[in-house]
């Protein structure tokens, strides 16, 4: 099946023995013509899946690098077309990474579920992670993902306890996202033990991949959280190496990119 | 009739949301995952709340020793003459202390606070009305509380920011976006966020993720039943229209809910429309928006086409929201509400009808409802009444006011 991408990517890392990479930048960020070279920095430096996130106004859950960002892209007249015709392009390049679509509630549901789900789909994304969709909402975006055969990936919490868990697990595909601190993205770290034993508890309930994101910014940090988990979000430190060089920033993007690669291959995943 | 009564009540309008916290298509729970269990955890503490007779009692307490209620349903016998028409009674929320109904929902929320055992307290303000009088209770209760707030806000409220500090709540000024109220509700949700085991955030209106809409619109009712029991008192019957300013709108639920199953007694929510809805520059969600997601509730936001939000403007800063509470939305779309705009200009000519007519200098937010009283009373006999719910006093004002008509001060 063509249309998995995901599994089988995160299949292809445990063969290889190390965590997948997964990258976020903002779409439009610091304007739409920029962000194909961008992505493709990512996939040259060794990202193995990609988050491509919707611009928002109000993005409640991010830390002041990515607001910057989300503002950046939105000033750079970001609209939602752009977004999709960024991942059509992405997608005609890349056949093979797994894109994910990753933003807030409102860009999506504006012109209904089902014309996203299907817009999405056309543009070649194999996934859609919503930050303010709970498992409860469900009905306001998951029906129309799945009709189209796109992964709804869910996000589990350190407040995610075992009583929580079924509710997160429940209707949930591709993989699950664990953010390891409780507070907004770019910030800190989350302690290794405390990360180690989330996995295992979230682990407990589901078969499938569970990727670690949330304040990891540094190559040794990344291999670290690599041992035990199935995948390695970074996101912050990406976007701030491109609020940095702005339009010229895709070699730095791709070096970094490289730097976390090469830490998750030094390392053997333990099981 | 208590509220028991309505919930037993078939087709009562009185028994929303739903157990998932939705009213018709509006309001649920739209948050990231670590609030979640919080709020779920908030969701069965207020029903234990509600259902205690010891927290009924505690909140009536302090409603009557601290904040001064029942207070009066006043009949403006000037301004019912100078307008020709139905007879017009105000509910006096502007006598409350801290000047407006805020407080109402205040004391409600930090009960819960203390009972929940939290030990810190946030909260987002505009105007800075909801700061102020949620580091009032913060003080009487002495939980530390931080106060976030717009920076554009903190300049053009000096006065409030003064308040807040002066009853020992930190405020912090947010920097992001337009750095308004919107950005300090997303700025209080990111400390929420980071903070959840220790901290309650006191939200200020009848928007939010459930159980907010739900809670702060029962601690709000107060204001409905007190002018039920006041107008049978005056009159022996109940009015025949309830007006009152709808921002997220919670002086307007308050005085409405209680009269949501009364068919023949006329609601009108009051809606900001700023420069005037066609020039895109108003804070009129129903009027100029449509339904989408923001800040845990799915109700009317002005928004663009691809779902980005638009910047809110009205003259009166606590009604400049781009959202509206969800049950509004869900009374607009059943019709059990008429929603009406209201221009900065209109606000201003009531603001000063009020003052010279009655002594009473009201908030700009609840000199909103007071322009649309002047439009609708003229129209009826002399025989109807209509109830405004005056909100808030007008002190906090004066230099928006002052500014707006061109006078020094």
């Amino acid at each position: 099946m063509t249309a998995d991408r995901i599994s089988s990517t995160f299949a292809r890392c445990r063969d290889e023995g190390r965590a997948a990479l997964v990258t976020f930048i903002t779409g439009g960020d610091p304007t739409p013509a920029d962000t194909g070279a961008m992505l493709d920095a990512l996939v040259a430096g060794g990202a193995d899946l990609i988050e491509l996130g919707m611009p928002f106004t109000d993005p409640m859950a991010d830390g002041p690098a990515i607001q910057a960002a989300n503002l950046r892209a939105l000033g750079a007249g970001t609209k939602t077309a752009d977004i999709l015709a960024i991942a059509t392009a992405f997608r005609q390049r890349h056949p093979h990474v797994p894109l994910i679509l990753m933003g807030y509630a409102n860009p999506m549901i504006r012109r209904g579920p089902d014309w996203f789900a299907k817009a999405a789909k056309e543009a070649g994304v194999d996934g859609v992670i919503c930050v303010d969709i709970p498992t409860e909402e469900d009905q306001e975006l998951g029906p129309a993902l799945r009709a189209e055969g796109l992964h709804f990936i869910r996000l589990a919490t350190p407040t995610t306890d075992k009583a929580r868990l079924p509710a997160v697990l429940q209707g949930s595909s591709g993989f699950l996202y664990y953010v390891s601190v409780a507070g907004i993205t770019g910030k800190q770290q989350a302690a290794q033990a405390s990360i180690e034993a989330a996995i295992a508890h979230l682990k407990s309930g589901t078969d499938l991949p569970v990727a670690v994101g949330f304040g990891i910014r540094t190559p040794e940090q990344a291999a670290a959280v690599g041992t035990v988990a199935d995948g390695v979000v970074v996101g912050s430190a990406i976007i701030d190496i491109i609020a940095a060089h702005g339009a010229a920033a895709a070699p730095h993007v791709q070096d970094y990119t490289a730097s976390l690669r090469a830490a998750l291959e030094q390392k053997e995943v333990a099981r | 009739m208590t509220m028991t009564d309505s919930l037993t009540a078939p087709n009562s309008l009185r028994t929303q949301p739903d157990d998932r916290g939705h009213f018709g298509q509006f309001g649920g729970r739209y948050v990231a995952e670590t609030l979640m269990p919080l709020i779920l955890d908030l969701e069965k503490e207020y029903r234990a709340a509600k259902a205690d007779p010891e927290f009924e009692e505690e909140f009536q307490y302090l409603l009557r020793h601290y904040v001064g209620r029942p207070n009066p349903l006043y009949y403006a016998q000037r301004l019912s003459e100078e307008l020709g028409g139905a007879k017009i009674y105000l509910k006096r929320e502007e006598l409350n202390h801290t000047g407006a109904h805020k407080i109402n929902n205040c004391i409600g929320q930090i009960l819960l606070a203390k009972r929940m055992g939290k030990t810190r307290i946030i909260a987002e303000t505009g105007a800075g009305q909801h700061g102020v009088a949620t580091a009032t209770v913060a003080a009487l209760f002495n939980i530390p509380c931080t106060i976030f707030m717009g920076a554009l806000d903190v300049e053009r409220q000096q006065p409030n920011v003064f308040r807040m500090k002066l009853l020992g709540a930190e405020v912090r000024a947010v920097e992001s976006g337009a750095r308004t109220l919107k950005d300090a509700m997303n700025e209080a949700l990111r400390d929420w966020v980071a903070n959840v085991h220790d901290t309650f955030y006191i939200i200020g209106t009848v928007a939010g993720p459930h159980p907010y809409p739900e809670l702060v619109r029962d601690f709000q009712s107060v204001i409905g039943r007190e002018t039920r029991e006041q107008i049978m008192e005056a009159e022996g019957r109940l009015p025949d229209m309830l007006i009152a300013a709808v921002g997220g709108g919670s002086n307007a639920i308050g005085l409405f809910h209680p009269f949501l199953d009364d068919k023949d007694v006329e609601i009108v929510g009051v809606e900001a429309a700023g420069y005037g809805l066609e020039t895109g520059q108003h804070a009129a969600s129903i009027a100029g928006g449509f339904p989408g997601i923001l800040h845990g509730n799915k109700t009317y936001l002005l928004q663009d086409e691809d779902g980005q939000i638009t910047e809110a403007h009205s003259i009166s800063a606590g009604l400049d929201y781009p959202g509206i509470g969800p049950e509004h939305a869900w009374l607009n779309d059943i019709g059990r509400v008429r929603y009406e705009p209201v221009t900065d200009k209109e606000a201003l000519e009531a603001f000063q009808r009020l003052c010279r007519l009655e002594g009473i200098i009201p908030a700009l937010e609840s000199s909103h409802a007071l322009a649309a009283v002047e439009k609708i009373a003229p129209t009826m006999g002399k025989d109807k009444i209509i109830v405004v719910n005056l909100s808030g006093r007008g002190d906090k004002d004066i230099f928006t006011v002052a500014k707006a008509l061109g006078v020094e001060i």
